[in-house]
């Protein structure tokens, strides 16, 4: 086997592989890795993608490759550019290795914004949260520390346990336990209102979108699959808020 | 008023989401809007008495065909458009009552929230479906289109 046809397959499935990773649909990596391996001259490339691994092959003659989704995180920046260099390598602006240099320049990046800067967003978006679920003004300050310093205990409980499940579990406790203490102490009035807009940027947007799409596009394994982890953390969060009420 | 108030709120709600799931800064903008657009559905057609099962799944409509249109103008993946979108019209205030119901034993009571819960989020994904379905119909009417005008 020749060389040129390894290095391809690689740099295809280096592409699909960051798009799982950074939550795109299913049906999208098969489909950039198949464009990108036509506009290569592999024909009769294919792609099987699961949310946790990968097979492509770059053809019969080429050898079959095999790539593990071990983790995923949502990182919509990154599908993004991803896309921006498959765009470039189909439509003949790139070189393949340009692309490959790319794509492993992208792989070590860290899009990501600050931890500080999304627990203010978290906070802002829950205090808007309120007045959508027919709050009133005044428990959008409650709402927005509760949901600050849920969303920032969910990204920390997920980087020590790297469970994530367990994090929007704890993250919803939080938001319960911080709601219970602002009524107590008089700082806000309706405790479902606060609740509610403390715990929406937990909510899974980005399972519930990917499982549409990708039964749309008639991938019912990933389907169902991202419509489960939508449930469980769904359910995470309703058992953390539940946990709270329980107790006191 | 009440409506300038319910659209700033959504908007800089559904902007402050985009921004937890790491969207790109230039389509920050645009997730907002779109969030708005589908929230200012959803909130007229509740004021006018309309059900909320029909309401969300027309919100969830506006906000796939806006996001669609948003990803073709920016060229970048419609997903990124619609995940910020749907959140508002998650119903968080009725999965609440249902968990609250669970945790007092009122087991009956909390199934009616539960079903609703189910129902709502269902109307939102047949939402996002019907508008996926026309689009592609209209992608490919365009592009038949295309190649007869070649063809000629």
């Amino acid at each position: 086997m020749d060389t040129s046809s390894v290095f391809a397959a690689d740099c295809f499935l280096l592409a699909g592989r960051l798009l799982m990773q950074s939550g795109a649909e299913t049906y999208r990596a098969e489909d950039t890795m198949l464009r990108m391996a036509r506009s290569q001259g592999y024909q009769d490339a294919q792609s099987f993608v699961t949310p946790t691994g990968i097979i492509f092959s770059a053809g019969h003659e080429s050898p079959t490759r095999i790539a593990q989704i071990p983790r995923r995180a949502t990182d919509l920046s990154k599908i993004a550019e991803i896309n921006t260099i498959s765009r470039a390598l189909t439509a003949n602006q790139l070189s393949i290795e340009e692309a490959y240099e790319q794509l492993k320049t992208l792989e070590n990046k860290n899009l990501f914004r600050s931890e500080l800067a999304q627990v203010i967003y978290a906070a802002i978006a829950s205090g808007c949260f309120v007045i959508l679920f027919m709050g009133s003004v005044w428990d959008m300050p409650a709402a927005a520390i509760a949901g600050g310093i849920g969303h920032w205990v969910c990204l920390r409980v997920n980087a020590i346990t790297k469970v994530k499940f367990f994090a929007e579990f704890t993250a919803s406790i939080a938001v319960g336990l911080m709601t219970l203490l602002a009524l107590y102490i008089g700082f806000g009035f309706e405790e479902d209102k606060i609740i509610i807009g403390a715990v929406m940027p937990l909510v899974p947007g980005v399972p519930i979108a990917n499982a549409v799409r990708d039964m749309m596009a008639g991938h019912f394994v990933s389907g169902v699959t991202k419509g489960a982890e939508a449930s469980l953390t769904a359910l995470a969060i309703g058992s953390g808020i539940a946990f709270v009420l329980i107790l006191f | 008023m009440d409506y300038v108030l319910q659209l700033v709120c959504a908007f800089v709600a559904t902007y402050g989401i985009a921004i937890i799931f790491n969207a790109p800064k230039s389509t920050l903008i645009p997730c907002g809007l779109v969030g708005m657009i589908g929230w200012l559905i959803y909130y007229a057609m509740i004021q006018q008495q309309v059900d909320s099962v029909t309401a969300s799944f027309c919100g969830a409509f506006i906000i796939s065909i806006v996001a669609h249109y948003q990803a073709f103008k920016h060229k970048t993946p419609m997903l990124i458009f619609v995940v910020g979108g749907i959140i508002p019209l998650v119903p968080g205030g009725l999965a609440y009552e249902a968990m609250r119901h669970v945790v007092a034993n009122e087991y009956n009571e909390s199934l009616q929230f539960f079903l609703k819960t189910g129902i709502i989020t269902g109307a939102i994904v047949m939402g996002l479906v019907i508008a996926e379905v026309l689009v592609q119909m209209y992608r490919k009417m365009m592009t038949r289109l295309k190649k007869a005008r070649t063809l000629n």
